[in-house]
């Protein structure tokens, strides 16, 4: 039995290759007795060995066969070795760690708004998946707006037509459109103001760089939605994942430990604006 | 008010102390006068303390004296504290070997013969309590710290000789040992030089029990009083706690944090002679031969890397860096951990460079409170 600071090795079974400098892993344990099991937008370690190890949100699980999920954008040396890790070869994984969006608990009834921004789709995609469901069972609808840099920025694509099939309502809009562009312009919040949902009891759930949250939560508290129902994920410098390495501290929270899930009001809303914190 | 089991003993029975808890296995470190500090090390003897010295400390300002007499501990703390017997500076935390596509991960062997803490301060067994909470308290127990800190025996000795940085009185950690504690003792040195022995834990009794000792006498008891309040009396520092972590949160964009970001190096000296301070950083370090080792060391919220993100640090100017060491010090410690992340040892104003003092600090920041003064800043 390995302490809570070794990796597990696990195989890259599958490599996608996303959209810009995005790349799709799907890993499986090399030994028996790795449990898969996660909630929706917890995140695990990643280690490519000999390079270092880095957070990663939870991208899903591909269908039923187990396999774990994570979407790599190439931003830094431990990224970019995973990015380039060939099919085949071992990488180390620890977790899940953090708590999820919760949406397990979620009544039937309320809609759903889910916002991302670029690979902030990322630790949503699996938690979109349950929420087309429960729409498709008439449990509470699902809006999912998704926003990219340009129109093949798109991330997920067959995801975000797969959950518009289903019935979903789901919105795709780029900062700048190509030649042949007809969806909408501009960054996720102008685009919210036009989404027919109630706000009254909705919950929303959203990710991306943290002006972007900071703005589309106060977009929604504008659209009526209550701000202790808007459920940012944070992102900060973690080393451990366990809450004893110090770095994700924001304010009063360990975002590790805490989150990376917390609820706009009463912690994120001051959290956001403060310089530096 | 001596209570049962309590004693008396001379520095024959410390030492006779120190034998029997050799011959029970455990390695006892205690401090030793090397480098012109006072540092840990192991101690066979009464012989290897500091017997006779005495330091000085000032902001950014340390001095050992040899003043000479019996006294083994008539000095405050020096910069080296204890969380380094149980979180050292730095380590391997596993190996891995690279091998044809398979990759084995071993964790090399953490545990290691018990520790008796020799003469630990007060502050210092509170710092203690404090990395306990953090490090094997929560949800996840770093396994490595708790291998360590298990079966650690604690020989306190009670503070008589506070520094002018000093400020245990106020976060309620000393001069005397409070708990945690298997003995705890009290130099004496009116007249015979002795020292007053308190029981704390069946351990404690056992020990005690198998050397040489007197009972408390009614003159123990009084010059132990009086060691106390002297050391009360002559704490060099106060630090006004009520209402501390809500003034802190309240204040977060107060001028005086710019203010002192000019005089702070961002060196990190305190969060290295911090007794509470636990960020890490890790490492992974290869060879030619295809094995990774991973290390992790000490890290300084100072350090403009600690938040690092994608697109640079989160915290990029010293004044947010000050800023987050002493608000998570004294305010957001509560909510994270439940307690106080500071134990008033005053090593964080000693041996900064420039000797910022956070008592003074916050002192500042509370009397430019916006709650309480208005928008006068």
């Amino acid at each position: 039995m390995h302490g809570p600071l070794t990796p597990e090795p696990y195989r890259v079974v599958g490599r996608r290759e996303e959209v810009g400098d995005v790349v799709t892993l799907s890993l499986e344990p090399c030994t028996d007795g790795a449990s898969g099991t996660y909630a929706h937008g917890q995140f695990n370690m990643l280690t490519a060995f000999g390079v270092g190890e880095v957070a990663l949100s939870i991208a899903g699980s591909a269908g039923t066969s187990g396999l774990i999920e994570h979407s790599v954008r190439d931003v830094g040396a431990v990224t970019h070795a995973l990015c380039t890790v060939p099919a085949g070869a071992v990488v180390g994984l620890r977790g899940p760690f953090g708590n999820g969006w919760g949406i397990e608990r979620l009544p039937d009834g309320p809609d759903v708004v889910v916002v991302a921004g670029g690979i902030g789709l990322a630790p949503l995609r699996s938690a979109v998946g349950d929420l087309v469901v429960r729409e498709r069972e008439g449990r509470g609808r699902v809006f999912v707006v998704a926003g990219a840099r340009s129109p093949d920025q798109v991330l997920y694509g067959d995801d975000l037509d797969a959950w518009r099939l289903s019935g979903s309502d789901v919105v795709v809009t780029v900062d700048v459109g190509t030649p042949g562009w007809e969806g909408p312009v501009g960054v996720v919040t102008t685009v919210l103001p036009d989404l027919a949902f109630e706000p009254g009891g909705a919950w929303a759930l959203t990710c991306g760089p943290e002006i972007m949250m900071r703005f589309v939560a106060r977009a929604l508290v504008e659209c009526g939605v209550e701000p202790a129902r808007i459920l940012v994920s944070l992102e900060r410098n973690m080393q451990c994942g366990i809450g004893i390495c110090g770095h994700c501290q924001l304010g009063p929270l360990l975002v590790c430990r805490d989150g990376p899930v917390v609820p706009y009001g009463g912690v994120a809303d001051r959290l956001l604006v403060e310089r530096g914190r | 008010m001596a209570s049962d089991g309590d004693a008396v003993i001379d520095r024959h029975g410390f030492d006779a102390l120190i034998a029997e808890l050799r011959r029970r296995g455990f390695r006892t470190r205690g401090p030793v006068v090397r480098d012109q500090a006072i540092l840990h090390d192991e101690v066979s003897s009464t012989g290897d303390l500091p017997g006779g010295w005495r330091d000085q400390q000032a902001p950014g300002r340390y001095r050992l004296e040899q003043v000479g007499g019996p006294e083994l501990f008539g000095w405050a703390v020096g910069p080296a504290s204890w969380k380094s017997e149980f979180f050292p500076p730095e380590e391997v935390v596993w190996r891995a070997s690279v091998d044809d596509g398979q990759v084995t991960v071993t964790e090399p062997d953490g545990t290691t013969e018990p520790v008796a803490l020799i003469g630990i301060r007060p502050c210092e067994l509170s710092a203690l309590d404090v990395l306990d909470r953090v490090l094997q308290g929560g949800r996840v127990v770093d396994d490595r710290y708790a291998a360590r800190r298990a079966g650690t025996f604690v020989l306190a000795v009670d503070c008589g000789a506070p520094a002018s940085t000093c400020f245990c009185s106020s976060m309620g950690t000393g001069p005397a040992a409070g708990s945690g504690y298997d003995l705890a003792l009290t130099e004496l040195t009116d007249g015979r030089h002795r020292f007053h022995v308190r029981v704390g834990s069946p351990a404690g009794a056992e020990v005690l029990a198998s050397v040489p000792r007197e009972p408390v006498g009614d003159g123990d008891v009084a010059e132990r009083r009086g060691v106390l309040e002297g050391a009360r009396a002559g704490m060099g520092r106060v630090l006004d706690t009520d209402g501390l972590p809500g003034l802190l949160d309240g204040n977060i964009d107060h001028p005086r944090w710019d203010e002192v970001a000019e005089r702070c190096l961002s060196c990190g000296n305190c969060t290295l002679v911090c007794p509470t301070c636990f960020c890490s950083d890790v490492d992974d370090v290869t060879d030619l031969s295809g094995s990774v080792e991973r290390r992790r060391r000490w890290a300084s919220c100072f350090d403009i890397e600690h938040s690092f993100l994608h697109s640079g640090p989160v915290r990029a100017s010293t004044s947010s860096r000050y800023r987050q060491w002493l608000t998570h010090k004294l305010s957001t410690w509560w909510d994270q951990f439940d307690g106080s992340g500071c134990v008033g040892c005053g090593r964080c104003i000693t041996w900064c460079p420039v000797g910022i003092d956070l008592t003074e600090e916050v002192a500042a920041i509370r009397a430019g409170d916006r709650e309480t003064v208005g928008d006068a800043s």
